[in-house]
């Protein structure tokens, strides 16, 4: 990031201790990391290394065992279960893996359910969904369910619900993991169109070094620690898609 | 509110999903509180049909029968004793401020007879003043009136079964002349019918004489004067300890009872027989309550246990909606709402039950049953309690798990 910028996430010696049984798992070894707002960071490394618990912190879906994490102006390190919950619901989407979105449910229930907890109005939580999902390219395809899309469709209604409640802050953990080559293109293109129009953080878990590459920053995480942390120049294929 | 609504839809929405599951889930609330209505509906039948039974014996009545008797240590059966007598119940209509009115009456068990026809009925000689004081309409004729009374007329006011035993359908008994013990009378009126009594026994076996007429030519009494009851009827049923009190006195003084010893005479206030047989039905109605609840108790473990399973089943969902910004209240509310609409459903579907199936034991078992609606807004209600309350373990379980374990669940 660049200096004298204020961070949007502030790490700060952050140590994460698990038991299991009699075993200390120790996912996290003291781990500070900045990360500035509108920056588009990889967190790589190997499965066991720490970067899902990492990005799980970043979430405010767990808190840290030791050390302190600021998100914006706010300790989340004191914060309680809800108090972390309402964070997620205003300032942070997550797009997963294995897109996570409620089967029973059509596309456009699943990106209006961030907005139920929001307290979100009824007719505007429908109107805005439909933005949302126009402006990811599945107009038309409100009343699907989630298996009569594809999986790229499907990932891009997980990426409209993660902003329907206009969240600064973007986490996916392997957002391609389960998807083809075509589709991780066109989502990870989706995901600088979005940064550049939302001014979003996108912070992306990923192990392919391809998908990293569309990041401007990528940091390594080995045996719960940051091992590298180097800035790059993105793709020429992700420099295209930032001109377009 | 909107939160509430939309909460309440997803809940709906995750029942239909599974309708076999959720309708067996709710099998044991739907029987137990149909069973529940069932019960309460019966009991107040019952009641209620005492209740009638009771007023139809007359309000406010109090029986004095004679006592026992005690001859050579032998101890008889109470109202074996010659104790009570005409000039004791008169002399009680002049002496006790509190009585309304007062009756006697004789019986026996007698044979009559009418043309090739012959029955055993009981025989009854009352004063005119009967009728009054255990109101019984006549169907047919007229009762027996003072004339008669002096005269010792040889007139009869027969019970319907009495009329059915000895007459052919359709043939008018008024004017007849039937022997009772061989002794002819005429009758002169017919009384409505009037069924059985709660224990069984019918009411309308009856011949009803003049009492003179009974004590003289039917009954051959040794002792002249002498009655098997006494009815009284007070003014109002707060008057009835004090009439009890009252006749007491005036009978102890009239047979010389000596301070100290027992009473020769038992005074029954019928309004406490009202009350033990009300009493009585209600620990019946209890006991059934009691055993219809159980089946609501275990309706409440079927719905713990099947949202046990939704939650887990669920788990996924819960670690999505936790991520996207649900609070712990939010999940718990939701799967509370979902226990407690299976319930109320159930409950629902109970009551239509227990009204069906009161209709079904009123037509086919001709029991006497009343349908209550604070019964069975009750049974209702409960339902939705029980909902609540076995739904809340479920609800807090899901409540309280954590989100990226629940993400990861396979």
């Amino acid at each position: 990031m660049a200096p004298g910028m204020r961070p949007l996430i502030r790490l700060r010696d952050v140590w994460k201790v698990y038991h299991l049984g009699d075993v200390e798992v120790r996912a996290l070894r003291g781990v500070s990391l900045d990360i500035g707002a509108g920056e588009f960071v990889a967190i790589v490394g190997a499965s066991g290394s720490g970067k899902s618990t990492c990005m799980n912190l970043i979430g405010c879906l767990d808190q840290p065992t030791r050390g302190t994490y600021r998100l914006g102006d706010v300790d989340v390190s004191t914060l309680s279960v809800n108090e972390r919950a309402a964070i997620r619901s205003s300032r942070i989407g997550f797009v997963f893996q294995n897109f996570n979105l409620l089967g029973r449910s059509t596309a456009l229930e699943n990106v209006a359910l961030p907005m139920i907890y929001a307290n979100v109005p009824f007719a505007e939580q429908r109107r805005r969904a439909r933005e949302l999902l126009a402006a990811i390219g599945l107009h038309g395809r409100e009343q699907h369910m989630p298996s009569q899309l594809s999986g790229g469709q499907q990932q891009r209604v997980a990426i409209a619900r993660a902003l329907a409640n206009g969240p600064s802050l973007l986490l996916a953990d392997e957002p391609t993991g389960n998807l083809d080559t075509q589709s991780s293109t066109e989502i990870m293109d989706l995901f600088l169109r979005l940064r550049r129009e939302r001014r979003l953080t996108i912070v992306v878990v990923t192990h392919e070094p391809h998908i990293a590459e569309y990041a401007e920053r990528i940091v390594t995480f080995r045996d719960g620690r940051i091992v590298s942390d180097v800035p790059q120049a993105p793709s020429s294929h992700a420099a295209d898609a930032v001109r377009a | 509110m909107n939160l509430f609504w939309m909460t309440v839809i997803t809940a709906f929405r995750a029942l239909r999903r599974n309708v076999l599951r959720s309708a067996l889930t709710m099998l044991g609330v739907i029987i137990g509180v149909g069973a529940v209505l069932t019960m309460v509906s019966i009991g107040r039948g019952a009641n209620a049909a005492v209740q009638q039974e009771i007023q139809s014996l007359g309000n406010n009545l109090v029986m004095i029968i004679p006592g026992a008797t005690t001859a050579n240590g032998v101890h008889s059966s109470s109202g074996a004793a010659a104790s009570l007598t005409v000039a004791d119940a008169t002399a009680i209509t002049k002496e006790c401020p509190a009585v309304a009115d007062v009756a006697w009456a004789k019986r026996q068990v007698v044979q009559v007879v009418y043309g090739n026809q012959n029955w055993a009925t009981a025989a009854h000689g009352v004063p005119p003043s009967y009728l009054s004081v255990r109101p019984w309409p006549l169907s047919a004729g007229r009762f027996f009136d003072q004339r008669d009374e002096a005269g010792a007329s040889p007139v009869a006011v027969l019970g319907q079964t009495v009329v059915d035993q000895l007459f052919a359908a359709g043939e008018d008994p008024i004017g007849a002349i039937i022997r009772v013990k061989n002794v002819p009378f005429e009758v002169i009126g017919v009384l409505a019918r009037k069924g059985q009594t709660a224990w069984g026994q019918d009411q309308d076996d009856v011949v009803l004489m003049p009492f003179l007429t009974a004590e003289r030519r039917v009954l051959g009494t040794q002792i002249l004067g002498t009655v098997d009851m006494v009815v009284v009827s007070a003014a109002t049923a707060d008057a009835l300890p004090k009439v009890e009190r009252q006749i007491r006195r005036l009978l102890r003084e009239r047979h010389r009872t000596p301070p100290g010893q027992d009473d020769d005479f038992t005074v029954r206030d019928l309004n406490e027989i009202a009350e033990a047989s009300k009493n009585a039905s209600a620990v019946m109605m209890n006991l059934l309550l009691s055993v219809a609840s159980v089946s609501l108790l275990v309706g409440g473990i079927g719905i713990m246990n099947i949202m046990l399973v939704s939650v887990t089943e669920r788990t996924r969902e819960i670690g999505v909606r936790l991520a996207v910004g649900a609070r712990t209240e939010h999940i718990l509310l939701q799967f509370l709402v979902e226990a407690t609409a299976l319930s109320l459903v159930g409950g629902a579907a109970g009551v239509v039950l227990g009204i069906v199936v009161t209709r079904l034991i009123a037509s086919l078992a001709a029991w006497p049953t009343l349908l209550s609606a604070p019964a069975a807004a009750g049974a209702f209600l409960v339902a939705g309690a029980i909902g609540i309350f076995f739904g809340f373990y479920p609800a807090r379980r899901a409540a309280r798990l954590d989100p990226i374990a629940a993400l990861r669940y396979e």
